[in-house]
């Protein structure tokens, strides 16, 4: 069955490449079950997105430095 | 003289005067950023510095497609992969292959491979509203200190750089298959210090 710890294993993979078919599944099966998992899938994702959120905020901060 | 517009607002071109303003107004956010990367102070304040000047030397080249500071921002980018390179020759990292006591997941999860009751994730509200926090950044940051080096250079060159796990590959000698498992590793780390230093204490 998958457990927890595998699942996490494919929620942090699916965000460095695109999941097999099975994976997909099986993650997404997973998923429906589990309450905490679901939760820490979204938090990967919020992860894979400091990086642009950096990047845009570094434009935004001095635009309302200038603004002001 | 007294109505011009705004200086250096929107993705245009800043005149002369108002790019070092600008410059400087960014300068604390690229510091930190390159202090993620580097994990050392001076190294990360040279980066900083060499970026700046070679936005100012390079200037011509900015061609307005971008916003300017995202601009500054890619030249940082390079200047951090010079960087790392520079440590990496140094021998200043630590091998990346063996890493047994890493302990990561028996903590977090039961031999079931269920979580550990204490270490069930909950809910942090709105993404939106999370990245917006002052305070989540200022969390994040200091998770990301307390991360392994090895651990930490993984991550930020897969989710800062945004570098493609095979990038990643050959710029730290490294198979994809173990990259994959430091960015599991690195990401149940950050999720659990960010949930116990931000959530909690907001």
């Amino acid at each position: 069955m998958n457990k927890c710890r595998e699942a996490t294993k494919l929620m942090s993979l699916k965000q460095d490449r695109s999941l097999t078919f099975q994976e997909r599944v099986s993650l997404k099966l997973h998923l429906m079950m589990c309450h905490a998992c679901r939760q820490c899938d979204k938090q990967f994702t919020l992860l894979h997105e400091v990086g642009s959120r950096f990047e845009a905020d570094i434009e935004k901060s001095t635009e309302t430095d200038h603004t002001r | 003289m007294t109505d011009t517009p705004p200086p250096g607002h929107g993705d245009g071109k800043p005149d002369a005067s108002h790019r070092m303003e600008r410059l400087a107004a960014v300068r604390p956010r690229l510091l930190s950023f390159a202090r993620m990367q580097l994990r050392d102070n001076a190294m990360a304040e040279d980066a900083v510095q060499e970026a700046l000047m070679a936005a100012i030397e390079k200037d011509d080249s900015f061609a307005g497609r971008s916003g300017y500071e995202t601009w500054v921002f890619g030249i940082l980018k390079y200047k951090i992969l010079d960087g790392l390179r520079a440590q990496k020759r140094q021998g200043r990292w630590q091998p990346l292959e063996a890493e047994p006591d890493d302990d990561t997941l028996d903590r977090l999860f039961q031999q079931s491979g269920h979580w550990h009751r204490h270490e069930r994730p909950v809910s942090w509200g709105q993404p939106d509203a999370i990245l917006e926090s002052d305070h989540f950044w200022q969390v994040f940051d200091a998770c990301m200190i307390a991360l392994p080096d090895n651990v930490a250079r993984v991550f930020s060159l897969r989710e800062l750089m945004g570098l493609s796990t095979e990038d990643i590959c050959r710029e730290v000698g490294i198979k994809e298959n173990n990259c994959w498992v430091i960015l599991h590793r690195a990401r149940l780390r950050l999720r659990t210090c960010l949930e116990k230093g931000w959530l909690k204490e907001e």
